[in-house]
């Protein structure tokens, strides 16, 4: 009965927001006052690390590739209803797709094994994703503890590969060789130098224009498609949807599917534009943060690609944090993560009502004049 | 009577192992029956494992560091009870929140009081564990192997909190089926309309389910960090929330069954760990990345409904507003 | 009578509530007097704010300003717990019980007399026998209240009240989950309380209702009281249009029907709920073009899951349903097969099926229509097509306001169903499903939509509709069919049909010509 005082659009999707990460970035200040270092500081130290320099934004956009892949990937699995906690290892498995095909055929022309390794990562990130959601159509399992139990199975099965199977011969760490230069994907840097511009060398390469392509057709996909309209159905009014002749169970494999292609997608960023190998915990906990990173960003693609850039200025200020800072590591930004997640995606209603009671006071103050 | 030893030392295993899981899966029955799912299990044992061992650290008390313990466990119950319950949020949403953010946070304050690279200092005073309470006579009757090995292993040598842990189940199922508070408590997980109605306050019966569920969760963070191991160090609880969880549902959110489903659920844990490096018949020695992932991959297969479809409360996971 | 009731001191009398939810005065300045050992019954349509005073009463909203006298003292009412106190009891609508407990749990819950138990249920149980003797309210106080049927469920909330030591009774329409003939019984359990001194408000938008049983009446009009009669000295007629604010039309006016051929053809149709339990009994029927069927009987004895059924939402384990010289059961067409097959439905529950609630009004005119060329071109879907088409069906149905972009449950019930009408409608559809085709609509949209199926009818539709509105049925109808325990139980033609007849029926007792 209280819908009926809504607030205004823009307010919900960028005032309300701002306001949770607001708040969050304030209770993260207060935890690195309680590690006995100044907040200020350490702000100033992550703005500066993070967008301060060429090198800073290079390692910012980079890692924000990451988190677009795997915020779309968190945001198409929640307009189906679904919470997909298993990004992470549907970045994992996806990651061994286009890792794989760039170790066979890393030497072919770029034109056939890039398109081949991203064909991979999808559908590898896809199959991880698809006996979780068949048990949640099919048995009802809860999808949540299933995925989160795949993230586990995926870390001992990728951990086995590389320990046993893939591992470079001849060396110690449970890494691959490294891939054929033709399957590298493109630095930014590099490009930039042949048009004879100057830029920092960082690992921010093409995925990135890849990762908005992909929030692109994504915001097409949810929003201008039939399939898209009957996935919001399934996801907003199952009853609804089974009424509209919509089968739930097809969204929700559906679905799954496209968001672990989504999550595979990472590799295509991590491994060709970075590391160049397979290597151990490749996906470095990207999977959780594109839970905050869809959260925050409304599950909408415009939203996402903002959250993942700020997430990853976060992640390169968080390094230069841990550089600079004794007593703070790496850690610190994964709190944020979680408090990021807390106040945007199960605290928004705290904010929202006195939000609301604002515009009402401020709207009656208007009318009166 | 080799055999006969192994297994009895399986058995005891067992145990030790079903200990955590088995507090973490009441913890949660408390909560879930209130219609609280219950993801921040993980994250609230984690947090306590951490405060208890930091405390313990510190003080040299391991009875200071449980109720640090539980401090902790009862406080992120509280924050998610006021992003859940008092502000209608997404439940799941705050439990992995909660459990995220302890996962950073566990590090960090280890970090930045300890300087031990993300973990606690060895707690090897005196007093800075719960350590095993040997029973009378557990010694000589060692000599015997039935009944005396039984004595011995299975009933004798595990420290306070393993035997708070199996005492919980009887008193839960007490609680739930035989006070005011459980007939309350189960009435809102199923209708809290009528419970409203009945002249009872939902948040309030639901707060206290989910500060019980700290109490508990912060035993079995305890359990972890100051019995099990002598210390804290990150991840780990590696999942246990979850298993619990799992179990939780496998045992329909009943304590017995419940029981049930923590044991088989720490038997296989405990036999994968004997069976690392052995070599079977047939497959020969399976590769010790499989055998850790049995836990996860026996949660997937029985959560896969090789049980039949369990019945949940039926106003799990609503957020109660009064005006409907 | 005059002895009994002294009008000096009410039971419960309210003063100036007030109660505003953000933009809408949903009570404007009530006042309202019962007197004590009286029934007292307010009405009004769906949304005049009935159910809202109602719940400022038993302490679910608090006013924004007022006084509520229990017995004439001020009451501070905060929270249902404070309403018991004050010994005010309320059945709601939706009862408010826990399913899988037993009857006694239900009752206990909240005055459980201490911390165990056993204590408690042994007190209770002395208690309630004798309770249910004086009033003849027997119920099985082990027996699990799901498995108990809808009218025992009814008295359970009774009990529950009673138990609490209610002086004054709120029951919120209650008797749509009840027969004509078990609704004279419920009545004369109210009379009966009444005659012990007890005050018993009755919530019901239902005119015989208020003339049957009610001393004074109460009419509410959009969140205020337009009025208060003796029930002695008024009429239907007066109350109805107190209620509405100008004369209604209480009847549907149509010309007798002219069926041609069979459109829908079901035959020993057996449906089973998921745990097994056969819901829909080996029931056949016809539906021919021109003629509206109307299915009557008490909610849950199979209506929904026939309906549903029908609309290729449920699987039945038995039987055919056969249309166009095929059998959508063997066939296995689900909802949207069906509709291109020319079989329209418009949902029983509105909000929990008919629409998506966070949708807009012009996503929510496509659902289950979605994937038709006019809304898509190519893999994209047709954004101007879609507002387009939404603007028709607004102005051909009136639906108000006419802003296709705004947001379903902005609009009014009425105005939702006008508008879910005209979605199924839009493609010629030549079966019409209908369910409660007016649950939660004003009366202005009840007359519009009951003129539109008359008309579809005369276009030569054939409509089968499903209502717990005797009224409306009997209004509709060209036929009735009417549902027991999953069965057809009886058969009459509109000309024939009397409330009492179907009454029987409705509770089991088998009809003429089918049994």
């Amino acid at each position: 009965m209280s819908a009926a005082a809504k607030l205004p659009r823009w307010a919900e999707l960028v005032l309300l927001p701002l306001v949770n990460l607001t708040v969050a970035l304030l209770l993260s200040g207060l935890i690195v006052l309680l590690l006995g270092e100044s907040p200020w500081t350490a702000f100033k130290l992550m703005l500066s690390g993070s967008l301060g320099s060429q090198e800073g934004i290079g390692y910012t956009l980079y890692y924000a590739t990451n988190f677009v892949f795997t915020g779309l990937a968190v945001a198409v699995a929640f307009h189906a209803g679904l919470f997909n906690i298993g990004a992470e290892g549907q970045a994992y498995v996806g990651g061994l797709g286009t890792g794989l095909v760039a170790l066979w055929l890393g030497n072919a022309p770029a034109l056939v094994v890039l398109p081949l390794a991203i064909l991979a990562g999808a559908l590898f990130g896809a199959a991880w994703a698809f006996l979780p959601a068949w048990l949640q159509a099919r048995r009802g399992s809860h999808i949540v503890i299933t995925t989160i139990m795949f993230n586990f199975i995926a870390a001992a099965l990728m951990t086995y590969l590389l320990v046993n199977v893939l591992i470079k011969p001849g060396q110690q760490s449970p890494e691959t060789r490294e891939f054929g230069a033709n399957a590298f994907m493109p630095a930014v840097h590099e490009l930039l130098a042949k048009i004879g511009v100057t830029f920092a060398g960082t690992p921010f390469n093409l995925a990135f224009g890849l990762a908005l392509i992909a929030a692109a057709l994504v915001w097409v996909f949810i929003w201008h498609t039939r399939w898209g309209f009957a996935l919001r159905v399934s996801g907003e009014n199952a009853t609804a949807a089974v009424y509209a002749g919509i089968v739930p169970s097809k969204i929700i494999v559906g679905a799954m599917l496209l968001s672990g292609a989504l999550a595979g997608c990472l590799g295509l960023n991590e491994l060709l534009g970075a590391q160049h190998r397979i290597l151990i915990d490749f996906t470095g906990g990207a999977g959780f943060v594109g839970i905050a990173v869809s959260l925050m960003g409304r599950n909408h693609p415009v939203g996402i690609v903002v959250a993942a850039i700020l997430f990853g200025a976060l992640y390169q200020g968080g390094s230069q944090l841990a550089f600079d800072l004794p007593k703070i590591n790496r850690d610190m930004v994964v709190v944020i993560q979680g408090l990021v997640i807390l106040l945007c995606g199960a605290m928004e209603n705290v904010f929202r009502a006195p939000l609301t009671k604002v515009f009402v006071i401020f709207r009656r103050e208007s009318a009166a004049k | 009577m080799e055999t006969y030893t192994l297994i009895v030392l399986l058995l005891a295993a067992t145990i030790r192992v079903a200990t955590p899981l088995l507090l973490a899966a009441l913890a949660g029955m408390f909560s879930e029956r209130s219609g609280v799912i219950d993801l921040g299990l993980e994250g609230k044992m984690l947090g306590a494992a951490f405060a208890s061992a930091a405390v313990s650290a510190i003080s040299g008390s391991a009875w200071l560091g449980l109720g640090a313990g539980i401090a902790t466990a009862v406080l992120l119950a509280l924050v998610i009870g006021f992003a859940c319950i008092t502000h209608r949020g997404n439940q799941v949403v705050a439990g992995t929140a909660v459990t995220i953010m302890v996962v950073g946070l566990g590090p960090t304050l280890a970090l930045a009081w300890f300087n031990l690279g993300g973990h606690t200092p060895q707690l090897d005073g005196p007093g800075q564990r719960f350590v095993g309470l040997v029973w009378p006579w557990a010694q000589p009757a060692r000599e015997h192997p039935l009944p005396g090995l039984l004595y011995a292993e299975l009933l004798s040598g595990h420290n306070l909190i393993v035997y708070l842990a199996a005492a919980l189940v009887p008193l839960s199922a007490w609680v739930l089926y035989r006070t005011r508070f459980g007939l309350r408590l189960r009435a809102v997980g199923e209708n809290p309309h009528a419970v409203e109605t009945a002249g009872i306050s939902v948040n309030a019966l639901r707060y206290r389910a989910l500060i019980i569920s700290g109490v508990l969760c912060g035993i079995a963070g305890t359990y972890l960090s100051t019995a099990a191991s002598s210390g804290f160090v990150r991840d780990m609880t590696a999942g246990k929330g979850y298993l619990a969880l799992a179990a939780l549902i496998f045992g329909k959110w009943r304590p017995w069954p419940t029981l049930g489903a923590c044991l088989l659920f720490a038997f296989t844990d405990a036999l994968a760990v004997r069976l690392q490096g052995v070599a079977l018949p047939v497959v020969g020695v399976i590769p010790v990345q499989f055998i850790l992932a049995l836990p996860y991959v026996l949660t997937v297969l029985l959560l896969a409904g090789f049980v039949g479809r369990a019945v949940a409360p039926h106003a799990i996971g609503v957020p109660y507003a009064k005006e409907k | 009578m005059a002895d009994r009731i002294d009008p000096a001191v009410p039971a419960l009398e309210l003063r100036g509530i007030e109660k505003r939810f953000d933009a809408v005065r949903a009570n404007k300045a009530i006042a309202l007097r019962v007197a004590r050992g009286s029934v007292h019954g307010l009405i009004g349509e769906n949304g005049a704010g009935k159910s809202t005073l109602m719940n400022i009463v038993y302490g679910f909203h608090r006013p924004d300003a007022g006084e509520i006298h229990v017995q004439g003292r001020r009451a501070e009412i905060h929270a249902p717990h404070d309403a018991i106190a004050a010994g005010i009891g309320m059945v709601h609508q939706h009862f408010m019980l826990v399913e899988n407990f037993t009857v006694l749990e239900n009752v206990v819950l909240g005055v459980e007399s201490g911390a165990l138990l056993a204590g408690g249920f042994a007190h209770a149980r002395g208690e309630l026998e004798k309770l249910a003797r004086d009033y003849a309210l027997e119920v099985p106080l082990d027996a699990v209240v799901s498995e108990l049927p809808v009218g025992l469920q009814q008295r359970v909330e009774i009990l529950k009240a009673l138990y609490r030591r209610a002086e004054i009774l709120i029951l919120d329409e209650p008797t749509a989950v009840l027969t004509p003939q078990e609704a004279d019984a419920l009545f004369a359990m109210l009379r009966r309380l009444r005659d012990e001194g007890k005050s018993v408000i009755l919530v019901t938008h239902k005119l015989r209702e208020i003339m049957a049983i009610t001393d004074r009446v109460t009419v509410m009009r959009q969140g205020a009281v337009v009025g208060e009669f003796e029930t002695a000295r008024t009429s239907p007629r007066e109350l109805a249009e107190k209620m509405v604010g100008r004369a209604v039309l209480l009847r549907v006016e149509k010309a007798p029907a002219r069926p041609t051929e069979t459109l829908l053809a079901v035959r020993d149709l057996e449906v089973r709920d998921r745990l097994g339990v056969a819901r829909v009994k080996g029931v056949s029927f016809e539906l021919r073009a021109g003629e509206i069927v109307g299915i009557a009987g008490v909610s849950g004895n199979g209506q929904s899951e026939l309906l549903e059924t029908l609309a290729g939402i449920r699987a039945p384990t038995r039987g055919a349903i056969t249309m166009g010289g095929r059998d959508l059961v063997a066939e296995r067409l689900g909802p949207r097969a069906r509709r291109t097959l020319g079989l329209a439905h418009v949902p029983e529950d509105r909000l929990r099926m008919g629409v998506v609630a966070s949708f807009s009004a012009e996503d929510n005119a496509i659902l289950g229509y979605h994937d038709r060329p006019i809304y898509n071109r190519g893999v994209l879907s047709n954004g101007a097509s879609i507002r387009a088409e939404c603007e028709k069906k607004m102005a051909e149905h009136d639906v108000r306001p006419p802003l296709p972009a705004l947001r379903i449950t902005a609009f009014s019930g009425g105005n939702q169903q006008k508008l879910v009408l005209a979605r199924e409608i839009d493609c010629d559809p030549r079966v019409l499903l209908i369910g409660q085709p007016t649950r939660g609509v004003d009366i202005g949209a009840i007359e519009f939509i009951h003129k539109r199926l008359v008309a579809l009818r005369d276009a030569g539709k054939a409509l089968l509709i499903v209502s717990v509105e005797l009224e409306e049925i009997l209004g509709l109808a060209d036929r009735i069919l009417v549902m027991n325990g999953g069965e057809i139980v009886g058969e009459v033609s509109a000309n024939e049909a009397t409330e009492e007849k179907i009454g029987l029926m409705m509770a089991g007792v088998k009809g003429e010509g089918r049994a």
